[in-house]
């Protein structure tokens, strides 16, 4: 697979300790979920950040997608809280 | 009529002015309907019993901030006949009373301008990736999102 770009955001990045990483995950992770529970093994900030699944929204290049979606071709993942805005 | 307004700036913005550069772009619509969202000093169901909140951040995801309130401009534009949408939304360091959210719909006739006006505003605030974070006597700490938030939105569903 190729280099997706990985965003985290508010809480989420906060646990994490970035912003942004540029990850390359090896064979057999074709799901958002797959990424989240790999992404999860690189720090002990990851593991934090992604203990509270059900508290992680998920958008692939830019649109909300469930966490069962597939990646496809994505070239950005983005993970986050649930919105707050307005 | 004029192609929608999206804006998502760091920059204060003033409602009133707003609101009178949006009419000065539908001449022809009957009815205008506004909302403006502005920064609490308070958390809590109201200020009198509420925790004093002194200053607020703001953060979102650039480019995806955008595309999602084009989607939801274009989402009403198809429900409701209008002659004009601006959405304004804010972005980083804010004082209490600071507008955070501008959202204006225009239409022939009243309805349907209330009602997308507030179909925007509902589901901006359970899509569009914005984040809250208020200071209080405790330190800074993220908003939550609310089940309420949920159920309005819900309301717009079909």
């Amino acid at each position: 697979m190729s280099v997706i770009t990985v965003l985290y955001f508010a809480s989420v990045k906060e646990k994490v300790g970035v912003g942004q990483e540029q990850v390359s995950p090896p064979a057999g992770i074709s799901t958002v979920n797959d990424l989240m529970d790999w992404l999860a093994t690189r720090s002990d900030g990851h593991a934090k950040a992604f203990a509270s699944r059900a508290m992680i929204k998920t958008a692939v290049d830019q649109t909300h997608v469930p966490p069962s979606s597939p990646l496809g071709n994505a070239t950005e993942v983005a993970f986050f809280p649930p919105v707050t805005g307005g | 009529m004029l192609g929608p307004t999206v804006r998502v700036q760091r920059e204060p913005f003033d409602p009133g002015a707003e609101l009178n550069a949006f009419l000065s772009q539908t001449p022809h619509a009957g009815g205008i309907a506004v909302f403006v969202g502005q920064m609490r000093d308070f958390r809590g169901a109201d200020r009198a019993s509420g925790e004093p909140v002194s200053a607020m951040s703001l953060e979102h995801y650039p480019g995806m901030a955008e595309r999602e309130l084009s989607a939801l401009v274009a989402d009403a534009q198809s429900r409701w006949r209008l002659d004009g949408v601006c959405v304004i939304h804010r972005t980083g360091d804010l004082a209490p009373a600071d507008p955070i959210v501008f959202v204006a719909a225009a239409s022939a006739h009243r309805a349907d301008a209330l009602e997308a006006c507030a179909f925007l505003i509902d589901w901006l605030k359970t899509k569009a990736p914005f984040w809250k974070k208020e200071t209080t006597g405790a330190g800074p700490r993220w908003v939550e999102a609310t089940s309420a938030d949920d159920a309005r939105a819900a309301r717009w569903d079909k």
